[in-house]
C-alpha cells in the first residue's frame, strides 16, 4: 500500500474532525442586545382573563420567561423538558405567543403545564419588544430583573446543563 | 390509516433492502448464482414499497390531512394543488423520501438495463446502491419520520414556504436530486470493481451512459435552481457563490471531471485509479452537500430545515460509506494501477490537465464554503467567504480550461502534433480574436479588456467544438451523408462544448455590463437606464389564492416605442405572515429589463429596483443546451448495442491489459 493513495482517508477524517466540531457550535446563535439589560416592560393579562401583571412582577428571584404557542412544533418539542423543569422546582412564566385563550388553554389542558403562571400576547407585541424571532424562545431573567441569557429554539438538556442552570444558581446567590 | 401505510411500507423497504445487501454479497462470496440473483428482485420489490410510501405521503398532501404533522407544516387548505403536490419534497422529511425514492429508481434501472455487465459485478453493485438505501432509510425512519401523526389535529396547516411556492422550484428539486443520487451508481459500480478486482475498459464503457445521465439532471438542476433565484429573490443576481450552491456546483466538477477521465480510461486503459477516485468522490461530494444542506453546519439562505441529531447521523453515514470506499480504494488500487504511457502532447493529455483544472476548482469552492468553519474552529469570529473569493479563484481555473476544450477536440489520442492541431484551429482563432476585439465596442461602445477575453474565448469554445463535425462531414463525398455518419457522441460532446463557449459570452457579458438603479417611483413617475424608460403606471391591490399582494404595472419603452408590459409583485403569504418579491423580467437573447418592487414607502411610492441585464438568458440557454448535449451522447447508437459491444468491450479490455 503506498502512501499517496490513501491520501483520501487523511482527507475525510480530517473534514469529518472539523464537522463534528462544527455541529457542537450552532450557528445561529444570534446574540440578543437585550442581554445585560432589564427585561423590556408588558403589562399582560393572564390567559384566561384577569388583572394585568407588569414586568415587575417577574424580579426577586431567578425565572425562566419561555414563549409558546399551541400552533408551534418546536414548543411540542421541549415541552416535556419544560415539565420535567417545573417539577424540579424551576419557576418558569409562559408567554403565549400570538395565540387565542381558547387554543393555548386546550393545549396546556392536553399536553400539561409547567408554567407557574401564563400570560397572553395575543398580538404580539411583547414578542415584539423582547425581540422573539420565532417561538419557542427562552429569556433567563435574574433576581434584578436582568436578563442574562436567551435560549432561540427549544431548550434542550444540553442547553440547560451548561449554560443555564449555574446563571440560575448564580442568580440565586 | 394511509399514513400508517406508508410508514410500514419504509420499514418493509428497509427490510429488503437489508437483503438486497447480504445475500447477494453472500452469493458472490459463496459462488452462488441464484443469491446473486436476489439482487435484482430485491432491487425493484424496494422500489416499489418506497414509491408507496411516497404516494401515501402524497396522498396525505392532497387530502390534506393536517394529523400528519410534515403536512400541517407544510401546507395550507389555500394552497393550490400543484403545490400541494411539490409541497411532499418542500422540507426535510419529504425531501429525504424524495431522495430514497430516486435511488430506489436508480437501483431499478440498473437492475434492468445490464445486459453488459457479468452477474456477479451486477450483484455487487446493486448490494452497494442498497447498503446505501438502507442509510437513508434508517435515516427518515429514526430522525425525519415525514408521517409522525400530531395530536391534537390543528386546524389548518402553516403552509408551504412561500419561497417554494413557484413552478421552477416544483421541478428544481427532483432534477437536482436525479443528479446528486445519479452519482450513486457511478460509485457502486467503482465500489464493484475494486472490490472483483475487474476494473477495465469494460468498467468504464458500462459507467459513462450512466454518469452522463446523472450529469445531465444535475446540469438542468443547477440552472433551473439559478433561474429561479433569479426571479424569485429579486436581487437580480442568479448564483450567490452560497454553501448550498456550492454543494450542488462541487459534484457537477468532479462528475464533469468524470465523464472526460472515463473517455480516456475507456479509450486507452489509462488513468484507472485516478478515475476510479473520482467516481468515488462525485458521490461523497453529493453526500456531503446532503449533509451540508441538512444539518444547518454553516450559514445559508437555503437552509431551510436544520437539526444538529440529524447531521450528527448524516455525518457517522458519511464516515461508514466513504470511510470504506476510500479504505477499500487505498487497498486495491496500487494493484489495479498499471503505469501505462502517458504523453502530455495528446488527447488524454490534455483531458488529464482538464480533470486537475475541474478538480481544483472543486478543491477550491469547498474550502471556500468550508472556511467559515475553518474559522470558527480556530477562534478567528464567524465570517462568511464571499463571492470575491470564489470570482477571483474561479476565474484563472476555468479560463485556461475553455481554451484547452478547443484543442483537446481536434487532438488525437496517444501521440498527437501539437502543429497539425493547431493548423486546423487557425481560423477559428482568428474569427475568435477578431470577435473578442469588436463585439464588447460594437455592443456597448465599452471595450473592456475582460469582456474581450471572455468573449475571445466563449468563441472560440463554440467555433472549436465545430470543427471536429465539421471536418468528419467534410471527409464524406455525399456531405448528407456524412452528416449523418457523425456519431451521436461526438454531436453530443460538440453541442456541450458549444454549450459552454455560449455559457462563457454570456456570463462574460452580463456580470462586466449590466446595469442596475434603485428609485423611489411613484405612479405617474419613470425612471431611464441604459437607454430604456420603466414608467410606473400604478399599484393595485389583489387577493391571490393563499396570499395578499400588490401588483405594479410598468410600461417599458425605447425611443418613444413600448416594448413590454411588466408586472412586479410584491406578494404577502398569509398563513406565515412572510413577504416574498415577484420579479417581473422582460427578456430577448439580448437583454433582460428586470423590475423588482422592494418596499413601499409614504403617499403611495415604492422603492423600486430596476436592471439592464445583457444576454442574460445565454447562461441559462447554456445550460439546457449542455444537459441536451449528454442526452444526445447517452442515446450513442454504441450504447444501445448490446452484444456487438460486449464483444469489443471485451477486446477492449484485453488490448487495455496487455
Amino acid at each position: 500500500m503506498r502512501w499517496q493513495y490513501l491520501l483520501p482517508v487523511v482527507v475525510l477524517a480530517g473534514l469529518i474532525g472539523l464537522f463534528v466540531f462544527g455541529l457542537q457550535n450552532d450557528p445561529r446563535e444570534v446574540p440578543s442586545p437585550l442581554i445585560g439589560k432589564p427585561a423590556p416592560a408588558f403589562a399582560l393579562e393572564p390567559l384566561g382573563g384577569g388583572s394585568a401583571v407588569g414586568v415587575d412582577s417577574l424580579k426577586g428571584r431567578p425565572v425562566l420567561v419561555n414563549f409558546f404557542a399551541s400552533w408551534c412544533a418546536g414548543c411540542q418539542v421541549e415541552h416535556p423538558f419544560l415539565m420535567e423543569l417545573s417539577r424540579r422546582g424551576i419557576e418558569i412564566v409562559g408567554l403565549d405567543y400570538k395565540d387565542t385563550d381558547a387554543d393555548g388553554l386546550r393545549w396546556l389542558r392536553q399536553h400539561g403545564n409547567p408554567y407557574a403562571q401564563v400570560l397572553a400576547d395575543p398580538g404580539g407585541k411583547a414578542g415584539l419588544d423582547w425581540g422573539v424571532y420565532g417561538v419557542p424562545e427562552t429569556f433567563v431573567l435574574n433576581a434584578d430583573g436582568i436578563i442574562v441569557y436567551k435560549q432561540i429554539g427549544p431548550m434542550t438538556e444540553d442547553a440547560w446543563r451548561t449554560r443555564i442552570a449555574p446563571l440560575m444558581a448564580g442568580g440565586a446567590e | 390509516m394511509i399514513p400508517e401505510i406508508g410508514h410500514f411500507a419504509l420499514l418493509a423497504a428497509l427490510a429488503v433492502a437489508l437483503i438486497q445487501v447480504a445475500l447477494p454479497l453472500l452469493g458472490v462470496w459463496l459462488g452462488r448464482p441464484r443469491w446473486m440473483e436476489v439482487a435484482v428482485s430485491a432491487a425493484q420489490t424496494q422500489f416499489v414499497l418506497i414509491l408507496v410510501a411516497y404516494l401515501c405521503l402524497t396522498w396525505s398532501f392532497i387530502d390534506m390531512d393536517w394529523s400528519v404533522a410534515y403536512v400541517a407544516s407544510n401546507s395550507h387548505s389555500q394552497l393550490p394543488l400543484m403545490y400541494r403536490i411539490s409541497a411532499v419534497w418542500g422540507a426535510h422529511e419529504g425531501s429525504m423520501l424524495l431522495w430514497v425514492l430516486i435511488l430506489a429508481g436508480w437501483m431499478t434501472a440498473v437492475s434492468v438495463f445490464n445486459e453488459r455487465l457479468p452477474r456477479d459485478v451486477l450483484a455487487m453493485t446493486l448490494a452497494v446502491l442498497g447498503a446505501i438505501s438502507i442509510g437513508f432509510l434508517l435515516f427518515i425512519l429514526l430522525t425525519s419520520d415525514p408521517f409522525a401523526r400530531q395530536f391534537p389535529v390543528p386546524l389548518d396547516g402553516r403552509d408551504l414556504n412561500p419561497l417554494l411556492q413557484d413552478p421552477g422550484l416544483v421541478i428544481h428539486p427532483p432534477l437536482l436530486y436525479m443528479g446528486y443520487v445519479g452519482f450513486s451508481v457511478a460509485f457502486a459500480f467503482a465500489f464493484a470493481a475494486l472490490l472483483s478486482g475487474r476494473l477495465d475498459a469494460a468498467w468504464a464503457r458500462w459507467t459513462r451512459p450512466w454518469t452522463t445521465t446523472a450529469w445531465l439532471f444535475l446540469t438542468l438542476g443547477i440552472t433551473l435552481g439559478s433561474w429561479w433565484a433569479y426571479h424569485e429573490l429579486g436581487w437580480g443576481g442568479w448564483w450567490f457563490w452560497d454553501p448550498v450552491e456550492n454543494a450542488s456546483f462541487m459534484p457537477w466538477l468532479v462528475g464533469t471531471a468524470l465523464i472526460h477521465s472515463l473517455a480516456v480510461t475507456e479509450k486507452r486503459g489509462l488513468l484507472k485509479s485516478w478515475t476510479v477516485l473520482l467516481a468515488i468522490l462525485a458521490f461523497s461530494l453529493s453526500l456531503l452537500g446532503t449533509f451540508l444542506v441538512r444539518s444547518g453546519v454553516l450559514v445559508s439562505v437555503h437552509a431551510f430545515a436544520s437539526d444538529p441529531t440529524r447531521g450528527v447521523f448524516i455525518l457517522e453515514f458519511l464516515a461508514v460509506v466513504l470511510g470504506t470506499a476510500f479504505m477499500l480504494y487505498a487497498w486495491r488500487a496500487p494493484k489495479l494501477a498499471r503505469s501505462g504511457e502517458l504523453n502530455l502532447m495528446s488527447r488524454e493529455g490534455l483531458l488529464l490537465f482538464n480533470n486537475v483544472f475541474l478538480v481544483v476548482a472543486s478543491a477550491a469552492v469547498l474550502i471556500g464554503t468550508l472556511y467559515p468553519l475553518f474559522v470558527d474552529a480556530f477562534d478567528l469570529g464567524k465570517i462568511s467567504v464571499g463571492p470575491p473569493y470564489f470570482n477571483m479563484v474561479f476565474l484563472p481555473l476555468s479560463a485556461p480550461l475553455v481554451f484547452l476544450v478547443g484543442i483537446g477536440t481536434v487532438m488525437g489520442w496517444k501521440q498527437a502534433r501539437l502543429g497539425d492541431a493547431l493548423r486546423r484551429l487557425r481560423v477559428p482563432f482568428v474569427i475568435a480574436l477578431l470577435v473578442g476585439l469588436s463585439l464588447p465596442w460594437l455592443l456597448h461602445r465599452k471595450s473592456e479588456l475582460m469582456a474581450m477575453a471572455g468573449t475571445f474565448l466563449a468563441v472560440w469554445a463554440m467555433l472549436t467544438a465545430l470543427v471536429d463535425p465539421w471536418q468528419r462531414i467534410r471527409a464524406k463525398k455525399n456531405r448528407w451523408f456524412g452528416l449523418r455518419q457523425v456519431p451521436r457522441a461526438i454531436w453530443g460532446m460538440s453541442l456541450a462544448h458549444f454549450s459552454l463557449g455560449l455559457w462563457v459570452l454570456g456570463l462574460s457579458f452580463v456580470s462586466l455590463y449590466s446595469v442596475e438603479r434603485d428609485v423611489r417611483l411613484g405612479p405617474g413617475q419613470s425612471v431611464e437606464l441604459s437607454g430604456y424608460t420603466f414608467a410606473m403606471e400604478g399599484v393595485q391591490h389583489y387577493a391571490g389564492p393563499n396570499f395578499d399582494a400588490d401588483r405594479a404595472r410598468f410600461t417599458v419603452s425605447r425611443d418613444g416605442r413600448v416594448l413590454a408590459e411588466l408586472d412586479p409583485e410584491k406578494r404577502r403569504y398569509r398563513a406565515q405572515g412572510s413577504m416574498m418579491t415577484e420579479a417581473a423580467v422582460d427578456h430577448t437573447p439580448m437583454r433582460d429589463l428586470y423590475v423588482a418592487l422592494a418596499e413601499p414607502l409614504e403617499n403611495g411610492d415604492w422603492a423600486v429596483r430596476v436592471y439592464y441585464k445583457p444576454m442574460m438568458r445565454l447562461v441559462w440557454l447554456a445550460g439546457v443546451l449542455m444537459a441536451l448535449g449528454g442526452a444526445i451522447a447517452i442515446s450513442d447508437r454504441r450504447y444501445r448495442l448490446a452484444s456487438a459491444t460486449r464483444r469489443a468491450a471485451v477486446a477492449g479490455g484485453a488490448e487495455a491489459a496487455a
